[in-house]
């Protein structure tokens, strides 16, 4: 990573990150809180974004990493515009969650955890949205879908350009 | 808080509201809000709930949102209480039957009772 | 403003309309005109009352009296009777045949009757984002009563008097944890909830997070006044956006009314509560790992003793109890110990939270007293098994716990009897599955997901489960042998006994437990390669019966293996060694001629 000091202006993304930091707070239990404040705003943690928030915070690079690369929330890629999260949950693996999935996985032509190269979606599996009433359930972008069936795939799809 | 007192006093304002809801004498409309509820369409029950009160004109209602009753795979579930009488608990409530339920238990008095939770089979 | 005493509301909704609403409208002005009331009653026109199968129908305010199946030439009558006379029309009322006898009360309905609503009492019933709404419900007064009345060893007495045991898990009794904090000795104390509820299937937590913040808040500061602490930690997960929200909210109006600051009710005690997110990792329900996860560091487990009560978050001493465990402190407190014990069995007091998922036609959350039966909740509360399918076995305690068959449909669930039946409470979760389940597929499952969701530190959990997971896929895709088995179960009491932490330890739980209970299954996947319940997809084979087949050809065009062949017009064939068991044809099939075995 490239010293920013001589650059005419921060880069904006750092700007934002220091604003999340004085609200926050910099010591090292408001680490997850910060990442994931970061992460809702660019949408993912790249190398630099990391290194600038170690410094900024004053610890080891290598500890944020750890954190990043620990927890299931974040993600070091870039991700699709429409980020959908397949709940294979008990519940929803009982009633045919798996299905829900192989389904996605063949009309989107991805894996799970893939994104499509036009960049319109994510696919990824979660654990337990907590809605196992309405099993199997799925989340597109924050918004709950539930008692699928493979046949409502396309219709979900489509509400998403 | 510097007292039980007002603590008291704050419970003695609000008791008609809650268990007793219907104390007052104002019909209630509680809506169950946790996320399966949201997720199967509460929040557009509410909405067409207040479009319809709106609408009407009506006036001494009491519409409120809570957590989750429990009943997940019947959501959402939506709870109309009339003055002195028991609470109704309509399921799978869509915002068309919201609107219905409306017009036809609160202002009309008329339970619409194939679409109750609790009604004897 | 012109005062009617009257106001007459006919419906102009299209329903009523049709039924001649409008001249009914027409003759009702004419006559009161006729009469000279026009400056008295008022008529207007409503849209649609939804009775449209009675219209035309209109309704006279301020009585409410309500007429239905109007027709234009009774108008002359309703004037002259009502508005003159005020005499309603009493053959052209509503009768009132209310379905009041129809109509149970809540707690009369099946589902609900069997329950003990005591964590969940307010959940469904008060406005979460309201704090006097929980106050009228006697919100708060468990704290006051506390800080002014009781000293912190008498409020710990209490919690140990009345049986409380941990709700997250293990089952510890609660006021003894809280002893172990109050005995230790610190400049500082922390108070943390469990709120990362990590079971899949399991949604108690959410629920009351999401119907009864409040509940939780005011028990964290009595465990606050108990313990000596004055700052407490809500860790909770980030999936459960609403029940964050809802916490933000209700911390913020508790500040707000002094019930959580400095000197609350006017005492020396102060308390307060911040919010700390979880970020996806199930080991972090695990306490010393969510202590590590609080300070902002990877959760990664660490070796007990020394326990948290006396090294725990900022190396100060802290408690850690669970979502459901704090609901029930405020009751005990309100009540008495001596009520909350009445509940339950000799060991395990009061009431549990179970999440009832799976194959079962209640899906809900239902909180039952302690020793309440499998069969009382999978068919009374649960109302049975969908589509009149056969009940096969209840799963508890989610990835650490094991299943229970028909044979434990009678005994009373408590936490030793299910560790008796070689389960375990867990948090909660309970998945009901039925003939169509494969045990073996179950199991293989729950292994994914605790092989996902081990943290690395200790080897046991993390190459045993990868192990003892190769070996399950092994026999869920027909390559089984006879000595996976033996295998499968040494693996399994090696992780159980040398793994660092709960989530290791239990990891092999529902294999254990599958194995003992389903062995036969076990067996036809491993020497027939047959899947008994026809889940596992490589075990399957796809056949067209040839008296169904009306030789469309619509499979063999759809066949993406060119698996199928034939002639028009004549049955067609699988050729099982090119068929990649995709299912395709099956679900395309319109003749219902093609089965799976």
């Amino acid at each position: 990573m490239s010293c920013q000091c001589g650059s005419a202006s921060k880069d904006e993304r750092f700007v934002k990150i220091d604003q999340i930091l004085d609200q926050n707070g910099r010591d090292e239990s408001f680490l997850i809180q910060n990442l994931e404040q970061i992460q809702h705003i660019l949408g993912y943690l790249p190398e630099d974004v990391q290194a600038y928030l170690a410094e900024a915070m004053g610890i080891p690079l290598s500890k944020v990493y750890g954190v990043v690369t620990f927890y299931s929330l974040f993600t070091t890629e870039p991700i699709g515009k429409h980020k959908i999260s397949i709940c294979l949950g008990t519940a929803c693996y009982v009633k045919g969650a798996g299905e829900i999935l192989a389904e996605f996985e063949k009309q989107l032509k991805i894996k799970v955890g893939e994104t499509t190269p036009d960049g319109r979606f994510t696919l990824t599996a979660c654990r337990c949205l907590g809605a196992c009433g309405l099993a199997p359930v799925l989340n597109v972008n924050g918004k709950v879908f539930g008692r699928l069936t493979t046949d409502d795939i396309a219709g979900i799809l489509a509400q998403f350009e | 808080m510097k007292s039980i007192e007002e603590l008291r006093a704050i419970k003695a304002k609000k008791i008609g509201d809650v268990v007793s809801r219907n104390e007052k004498g104002v019909p209630t409309i509680n809506v169950h809000m946790g996320t399966c509820g949201i997720a199967s369409g509460a929040r557009e029950a509410l909405t067409a709930i207040l479009e319809e009160i709106e609408t009407r004109q009506i006036r001494d209602i009491h519409v409120i949102q809570s957590g989750c009753p429990g009943m997940c795979v019947n959501e959402p579930l939506i709870t109309v209480t009339m003055p002195d009488e028991t609470p109704y608990i309509y399921m799978k409530v869509t915002p068309e039957k919201a609107k219905s339920i409306v017009v036809r238990h609160v202002i009309n008095h008329q339970p619409i009772t194939e679409w109750l939770l609790n009604r004897e089979k | 403003m012109e005062f009617y005493r009257t106001h007459v509301l006919v419906c102009a909704g299209t329903g009523c309309t049709s039924m001649d609403s409008r001249l009914l409208r027409q003759n009702l002005y004419e006559e009161i005109i006729k009469r000279g009331l026009e400056k008295e009653v008022k008529v207007i026109e409503t849209g649609c009352f939804g009775f449209c199968n009675l219209g035309p129908v209109m309704v006279v305010y301020p009585e409410g009296t309500f007429y239905c199946q109007v027709k234009p030439q009774d108008a002359a009558q309703i004037v002259e009777e009502h508005f003159i006379k005020g005499r309603p029309v009493e053959r052209l009322l509503y009768q009132h045949e209310k379905d009041t006898a129809n109509v149970v009360e809540m707690e009369n309905i099946e589902f609900f009757k069997h329950q003990k609503r005591v964590a969940l009492q307010n959940c469904g019933l008060i406005d979460p984002e309201n704090i006097e709404e929980y106050i009228a419900q006697d919100g708060y007064f468990a704290l006051a009563h506390c800080v002014k009345d009781l000293t912190p060893m008498e409020v710990i007495d209490i919690i140990k008097k009345s049986g409380l045991r941990g709700r997250g898990g293990g089952g510890f009794p609660t006021g003894t944890k809280w002893e172990f904090a109050y005995k230790s000795q610190a400049d500082q104390k922390y108070v943390v909830c469990n709120a990362d509820e990590g079971d899949p299937g399991a949604f108690m937590d959410r629920s009351v997070l999401e119907g009864d913040p409040h509940g939780v808040l005011e028990a964290m500061a009595i465990a606050g006044y108990a313990i000596g602490a004055s700052k407490g930690f809500i860790y909770v997960r980030a999936e459960y956006p609403i029940a964050v929200e809802r916490l933000k909210i209700a911390i913020r109006q508790a500040r707000e009314y002094g019930l959580l600051g400095d000197n609350i009710f006017g005492t020396d005690f102060c308390f307060d509560i911040d919010i700390r997110l979880g970020a996806g990792a199930f080991v972090c329900g695990e306490e010393t790992a969510l202590l590590a996860s609080t300070e902002g560091r990877r959760g990664e487990p660490r070796p007990r003793p020394p326990f948290p009560a006396v090294k725990g978050l900022f190396d100060k001493p802290t408690i850690i109890n669970n979502v459901e465990t704090f609901a029930n402190v405020t009751k005990i407190i309100r009540n008495g110990w001596e009520w909350f014990a009445s509940m339950g069995t000799e060991k395990s007091k009061g009431t549990k939270v179970f999440a009832l998922a799976g194959k079962i036609n209640n899906i809900g959350l239902i909180e039952i007293p302690m020793g309440t039966t499998l069969r009382t909740i999978i068919y009374d509360i649960g109302g049975g098994i969908p589509k009149g399918k056969k009940f096969k076995a209840a799963q508890t305690g989610g990835p650490s716990g094991g299943c229970l068959t028909e044979t434990h449909l009678d005994i009373p669930i408590d936490y030793d009897n299910l560790i008796a039946a070689g389960s375990m409470m867990g948090s909660g979760g309970l998945i009901v599955m039925d003939e169509d389940n494969c045990m073996v597929d179950i199991a293989r499952f729950f292994l994914e997901f605790t092989q996902e969701e081990s943290c690395g530190k200790c080897p046991p959990c993390r190459i045993g489960t990868k192990r003892m997971l190769e070996i399950l896929d092994r026999i869920t895709t027909g390559k089984g042998t006879p000595e996976d088995l033996d295998n499968l179960e040494v693996l399994a009491n090696t992780i159980k006994s040398s793994s660092l932490c709960a989530l290791g330890q239990t990891s092999p739980n529902p294999v254990l437990s599958t194995i003992k209970h389903f062995r036969k299954e076990y067996e036809a996947h491993i020497y027939d390669k047959k899947c008994p319940a026809h889940v596992c997809q490589a075990l399957l084979s796809y056949k067209i019966d040839p008296l169904k087949c009306k030789g469309c050809s619509l499979c063999a065009r759809n066949c993406p293996a060119e698996a199928i062949t034939g002639k028009i017009k004549e049955p067609f064939i699988i050729s099982q060694d090119k068929c990649i068991k995709c299912g395709d044809c099956m679900t395309r099939c319109k003749f219902g001629a093609i089965s799976k075995e």
